[in-house]
């Protein structure tokens, strides 16, 4: 792992997995939501 | 007189009553104790540990595992969906009972029961967290009486009074609401004043936020819990409409604490990745956090996802006593387990048996009372004197 000196290389490392989670929520919870009601679409 | 009483005898002579009635006997020396003799009589709390499980448990679970009142009455009187009306008075009361017992537990912390309406009268802390909350817990105790009350008046035969708080259904809603979203996460808040001494995996800005979910994921979680139960021991008191609405309440709750909690579960993540805290997950603290996070949290959340698919009513009801359990698992582990977690062990807090004691005696009071209620006030079923609300 990368030396974390400055906020500002601190706030770019922690935002860059921030929005890799976000995309990784976006597609994960409408999945988790067709999961749920499969069923009742069936 | 002789064979008249011996059936009434053991009538009441039943398992439940003996323990029940041993636990409150110990409660009530106990409680002799502490109000005689202080803190240090019967507990283990120090100047490093002041906080211990009357406040992490009675308090902080007993707040949230009585979310139910809120979460149900807002779903049924603020977003309309009539169909789990049935639902509304047992989850009212458990929230009722719930908060009375909040303020009964922190009494024997705090001490002094005639300085309770201090911070009101006497010396109002308006900038701290805690008087927002006694505040919060004070109105919404009162809000929670007056929500329940028409079930008394209803058994009392009191119609001009019940017909005078039936108007107040929309307004004690939304009060209600409210006031709980208030207090609920100002009880996490309440953490963001000691950074230092909580382990850095539970510490997060975050934390108001999580306790926030949390109590309705614990509301949903409660109302499945205590229906299951209800089922089980006072059947013979529900009507049609409270024996058909079990499952639809148990599926209809169970799809929404699923859904609450993966949303929950992936900002618990984004929580670790925004503090960048990845390399405690390393640690042993770290896996009992993920004991927590995948245990009681992505677990749960799947099992609800599949017993609402399968409408298996079993696993929604087991998963609904798991979540419950997390819930006290999280508490405990942001109020005790991760608190003051460098001190070395011999100066961390474990609870005296008499601090366990007065919890028990505590929980015991309130199935005792919720028995007494539900056997005699149209909670389980609709007064048929009465058109509902």
């Amino acid at each position: 792992m990368e030396t974390i000196h400055t906020l500002q290389e601190f706030m770019l490392h922690t935002k860059n997995i921030i929005y890799i989670l976000m995309v990784l929520a976006l597609l994960g919870m409408p999945a988790f939501w067709r999961f749920l009601n499969g069923r009742d679409e069936d | 007189m002789t064979q008249e009483s011996t059936p009434t005898t053991s009538r009441y002579l039943t398992p439940f009553n003996v323990v029940a009635g041993i636990v409150v006997v110990v409660g009530l020396i106990i409680t002799v104790l502490r109000f005689t003799g202080g803190l240090s009589t019967v507990t283990h709390l120090s100047d490093d540990n002041p906080w211990g499980i009357w406040i992490g448990f009675d308090l902080l679970v007993g707040v949230a595992l009585a979310a139910g009142g809120y979460v149900t009455s807002a779903a049924v009187y603020i977003f309309g969906m009539k169909r789990f009306h049935a639902a509304v008075r047992p989850a009212i009361l458990t929230g009722f009972l719930g908060y009375a017992l909040v303020v009964l537990a922190l009494h024997y912390d705090v001490g002094r029961p005639w300085r309770l309406p201090y911070p009101f009268l006497v010396s109002q802390g308006t900038t701290s967290l805690l008087f927002e909350v006694a505040a919060c817990v004070a109105l919404y105790l009162t809000v929670l009486f007056i929500e329940f009350s028409p079930a008394a008046m209803e058994w009392l035969g009191l119609k001009r009074a019940r017909g005078l708080v039936v108007k107040l259904t929309l307004l004690l809603t939304i009060f209600g609401v409210m006031l709980s979203t208030l207090h609920q996460s100002s009880l996490g808040a309440l953490f963001l004043i000691a950074p230092a001494k909580l382990h850095p995996l539970w510490y997060s800005s975050y934390i108001p936020i999580y306790f926030f979910i949390t109590s309705i994921i614990a509301g949903l979680s409660m109302v499945i819990f205590e229906s299951g139960l209800s089922h089980k021991f006072f059947k013979e008191k529900m009507d049609e409409e409270h024996l058909a609405g079990k499952n639809v309440v148990m599926l209809g709750f169970g799809k929404a604490a699923a859904w609450v909690l993966a949303g929950y579960f992936f900002i618990k993540v984004i929580g670790i990745a925004a503090d960048n805290q990845w390399h405690y997950l390393a640690t042993g603290y770290g896996a009992w956090y993920l004991v927590e996070l995948l245990g009681f949290v992505a677990l749960p959340a799947f099992m609800y996802a599949v017993g609402v698919r399968e409408k298996n009513t079993t696993i929604i009801r087991w998963t609904a006593a798991w979540t419950v359990l997390g819930i006290v698992v999280n508490r405990f582990n942001i109020c005790l387990v991760a608190f003051n977690w460098y001190l070395p062990s011999d100066q961390r807090y474990f609870p005296h048996w008499m601090e366990i004691g007065i919890s028990v005696f505590i929980v015991t009071i309130g199935v005792l009372a919720f028995r007494f209620i539900v056997t005699r006030m149209p909670i389980l079923y609709a007064h048929p004197d009465y058109e509902a609300h």
